[in-house]
């Protein structure tokens, strides 16, 4: 039995220590956001956020996350009200099969609380960990600059 | 026994995936060959094969509409290209409209979802559809109203008369025979009246893919699920020696060990558990291994030594002109893995001596068939519903783990089992895209002109998808193994290897031999564009040089050969749009290419133009900016066709600077992302821009194939006119670039 905290919410999963969060995510708390890809940190597809860091889920055991706050797409906001990253991705039509989005817009959430201000090349580094086969990756540069954009500009608006 | 799949309801309370269904659809699938030929002309699309209304489209009493599509959704959009079809001619909401796609029990067998021939085939046949069922309820409402049709408007579900007075769809459906013939001579819409086609609309998978809602297989949890994990033998043909489980079965949560012959697998409570199990018992495996796999780096000229018979597919004019100048070159593409991110993934329930498969492949009714072989079982004892996947571009594992879904299910029956792949043993198993290579050779006369053309073309079939169930990994793993079926060449017009083969120029004395290679050393079948991307490939290099040789800029060259007019307008737009100049200055390293194909010569036209730089010191050749032209025919959807082609665009760049399965001379060594490494973010082109050429009230035109081969021929001519060094072997990959350029 461990404890974790998945978007604001501490959670009980009867897993064994040693178990990859990514499995917990999906099937013990039934959250389909985080993919399995590769199960080897090559792909980025599992990326989800601990403590504000993207991590790969595959390779992430639950008995590290004590007292850390992990979040998932589905914490970014839902269907009817889908938070800034995700509003952006379905402004630019940013997915094909989509698979690989969700990981996507985990690291760009993280990409813009570290780097509001990152440049195209900034930007292309560090989403450099996930890979998309669709080729959605122009898309999802569009994406991505859009949501740093509106991001940008709702934060300049709170600050004044 | 026949029909108990089509109320199914264990999966209900999961959400989104969820069919519930009333209907006896096996009655409106009926027709087909066993229906009376419909008189008048040939019904267009896949109306033709499928007649009836109903087996398109049914209107419900609360006025919501169901549409059948046989095609499934790949990842492409065609969900909602079908949506705009249907809403469009029947004037209702897309809102109104729900999409059932793929499925054994409730939609036509439309076959394969694959060589771009949704929209032609199935989205035609919703329109005509549609359309028909529009102009009934109108003269039914004109009957009710003591009016005339012609003098009503609709819209949005509801018939509106002159007078005010309305009836809505729904009140007319009570009474209405929709199992009847679609009248094609109804006709559809015009261009210029439409109010959904051609206009934007949002693809309707995305915000449920954004929200972490269920859109996959791979997110089905119905009751009572339990997962499995395969092991695959270490090679080709390894066969399994012997095997302890003992160990592997007291782990926590093993429910079972399932084994027969070669194909082993184990199921447990948790997927952790499963894997963990999967690992231990690929340790207690012993197999015989004996396959001796050809030499990688002599793979051409072992497959050319290989036994091929040959057609001629084009014999024009008379070949052997000498012309003023002449050139002969040979081009080559390796074994392409296509590399989905989401390893393939299968539900199976068998239950009550039914099987009900939800597989991500792109034929239900051939996988339905394949499984019904493997597993001894009627077809009516087996449903397929296709469940959405990570993006195949093909016959990649998803029909094997459907196979080794169906076979696990059978050993514990009444629990719903979900087995998916590994990373390793989608790349190590997955049926790749073929090796091939080609030789072309041409004259120039002295006005520049092509008068000689020769070509080609050796390769494997591109098509070992299920129809047998020897097809199926599984299939030739069981103790009463299944053989693959015998490899048959795609023919012509689409063509196989041999897919774009034939140039679309205006060449007078032309031959172009297709040799066809029955023997696979390498498990293969179909990837997006089969043969097109190397053909395209061969013959727009091939291009480029006999531009040079007669001195001719090669946007200039390749329009003194083209007749077509549409495809003189894609090449124009593609290169105006990119500044195309000829013998544009640019700096040591960069270089401008360009290249063009209609998809077999039947599809989509598409051009590509682009910039590259290539590093001396690396040998990486970097894309800068890409510019592309597209004539789909009439576009449904601009964005989804510009989405499709900026894929190709990137895809195919992947394929072509980078990609080549590996192998040593017993197993497949590319088993994952960095022994088979794929274009990352960095390496992105600077810039992708597409520019759809619409073709009102011309027929749709498969799109998503149309710019594979463009881009790897654009790619080639640029970096020759970087560093004046012509590739002709793919992939154009950092090592094989310094090699080229001398570094
Ligand atoms: S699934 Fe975790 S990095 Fe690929
Ligand atoms: S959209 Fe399909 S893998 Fe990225």
């Amino acid at each position: 039995m461990a404890t974790i905290t998945v978007n604001g919410k501490q959670v009980k999963v009867d897993a064994a220590p040693s178990t990859p969060l990514l499995y917990v995510l999906r099937n013990d708390l039934k959250l389909n956001g985080a993919k399995f890809g590769c199960g080897l940190g090559q792909c980025g597809a599992c990326t989800v956020l601990v403590d504000k860091e993207p991590v790969y889920s595959c390779l992430t055991p639950i008995s590290v996350l004590e007292g850390r706050q992990v979040t998932t797409i589905e914490g970014l906001g839902t269907r009817e009200d889908p938070g800034p990253v995700q509003r952006a991705f379905i402004a630019e039509q940013a997915a094909q099969c989509g698979y690989c989005i969700p990981g996507m817009v985990m690291r760009t959430q993280a990409l813009i609380e570290h780097k509001p201000h990152a440049s195209e090349s900034e930007i292309r580094d560090y989403m450099a960990p996930n890979l998309c086969r669709c080729g959605t990756q122009i898309r999802i540069l569009r994406a991505i600059r859009r949501a740093m954009n509106e991001m940008r500009t709702a934060s300049a608006e709170i600050a004044r | 026994m026949n029909a108990p799949h089509s109320r199914r309801t264990f999966i209900a309370g999961t959400g989104a995936l969820v069919v519930s269904f009333s209907l006896n659809r096996a009655f409106a699938q009926e027709g087909g060959a066993a229906a009376p030929k419909p008189p008048g002309p040939k019904l267009p699309g896949d109306l033709s094969k499928f007649p009836k209304m109903d087996s398109w489209i049914k209107l419900e009493a609360d006025g919501r509409v169901t549409v059948f599509a046989g095609k499934a959704e790949l990842g492409t959009g065609i969900k909602t290209a079908f949506t705009q079809c249907a809403a469009e001619e029947l004037d209702v909401a897309s809102s109104a409209i729900t999409m059932i796609t793929a499925d054994t029990a409730l939609t036509t067998d439309e076959g394969y979802t694959a060589g771009s021939h949704s929209m032609q085939d199935c989205g035609t046949a919703i329109r005509f559809a549609a359309a028909d069922l529009r102009a009934i309820l109108l003269e039914l409402a004109a009957t009710r109203l003591s009016l005339d049709a012609a003098s009503l408007k609709s819209a949005d579900g509801t018939i509106t008369a002159a007078d005010g007075r309305t009836v809505k769809y729904g009140e007319l459906v009570e009474g209405l025979d929709q199992h009847r013939d679609v009248r094609a001579e109804t006709g559809i819409k015009k261009s210029g009246t439409f109010a959904v086609i051609g206009k934007p609309m949002n693809r309707v998978d995305i915000p449920g893919k954004l929200t972490g809602g269920e859109s996959y297989v791979q997110d089905m949890r119905p009751e009572g699920l339990l997962h499995a994990r395969v092991v695959r033998p270490p090679a080709y043909g390894a066969k399994l020696a012997g095997i302890d489980t003992a160990a592997v079965e007291k782990l926590p949560g093993v429910v079972k060990v399932v084994r027969d012959g070669s194909f082993l697998a184990v199921v447990a409570e948790r997927e952790d558990q499963a894997i963990l199990a999967m690992h231990v018992l690929e340790d207690a495996a012993r197999w015989n291994d004996t396959t001796a796999l050809p030499k990688q780096s002599d793979i051409q000229s072992y497959l050319r030594a290989l036994p091929s018979s040959a057609t001629t597919i084009l014999d024009r004019g008379t070949i052997g002109q000498p012309g003023v100048k002449a050139l002969r070159a040979t081009y080559s593409r390796p074994y392409k893995s296509h590399g989905s991110i989401g390893p393939s993934c299968a539900v199976a329930l068998f239950d009550g001596g039914n099987l009900t498969v939800w597989s991500h492949g792109q034929g239900m009714f051939p996988l339905r068939s394949a499984l019904s072989k493997l597993l001894s079982l009627a077809p009516e004892q087996v449903r397929c519903i296709h469940t959405q996947g990570s993006g195949c571009y093909g016959h990649n594992g998803a029909d094997d783990s459907a196979a080794d879904a169906a076979l696990i299910a059978r050993a514990l029956p009444g629990r719903p089992i979900r087995v998916q792949l590994m990373r390793e043993q989608e790349h190590g198993w997955e049926p790749f895209g073929p090796a091939m290579s080609a030789q072309a050779s041409a004259a120039v006369d002295d006005s520049g002109k092509l008068i000689d053309w020769q070509y080609e073309v050796w390769s494997n079939t591109h098509n070992m998808r299920p129809g047998g169930a020897g097809n199926l990994l599984a299939g030739q793993l069981i103790e009463a193994a299944f053989k693959p079926d015998d490899p048959k060449p795609i023919p012509q017009p689409e063509g196989g290897g041999d897919r774009n083969s034939i140039p679309l120029y205006a060449l007078p004395n032309a031959r172009v031999i297709s040799r066809f290679i029955p023997q696979m050393p390498i498990r293969i079948s179909a990837l997006r564009g089969l043969g097109a991307y190397l053909n395209v490939f061969a013959i727009e290099s091939f291009m480029d040089e006999m531009a040079d040789l007669a001195g001719t800029d090669p946007v200039e060259f390749r329009l003194k050969h083209l007749e077509d007019a549409r495809a003189r307008d894609v090449v124009t737009k593609a290169a105006t749009e990119f500044g195309w100049q000829p013998n544009a200055k640019l700096p040591r390293g960069r270089g401008q290419g360009f290249a063009f194909a209609r998809y077999k010569n039947l599809g989509a036209y598409c051009a590509v133009a682009m910039d590259v730089s290539v590093d001396r010191q690396t040998g990486i050749v970097k894309i800068g900016r890409v510019v592309a032209a597209v004539d789909s025919g009439e576009a449904v959807n601009h964005d989804g066709i510009r989405n499709q082609i900026e894929g190709a665009i990137v895809q195919s760049a992947s394929w072509t600077t980078l990609e080549e399965v590996t192998f040593s001379d017993k197993e497949i060594t590319s088993r994952d992302w960095s022994s088979y490494p794929i274009l990352r973010f960095p390496d992105m082109p600077d810039s992708v821009d597409v520019h759809v050429i619409d073709r009102p009230d011309q027929p749709f035109l498969g799109t998503g194939e149309a710019g594979q081969g463009p881009t790897a021929a654009a790619i080639a001519n640029a970096v020759q006119r970087a560093t004046g060094v012509r590739m002709r072997d793919l992939p154009l990959n950092p090592a094989r670039v310094k090699a080229a350029i001398g570094v």
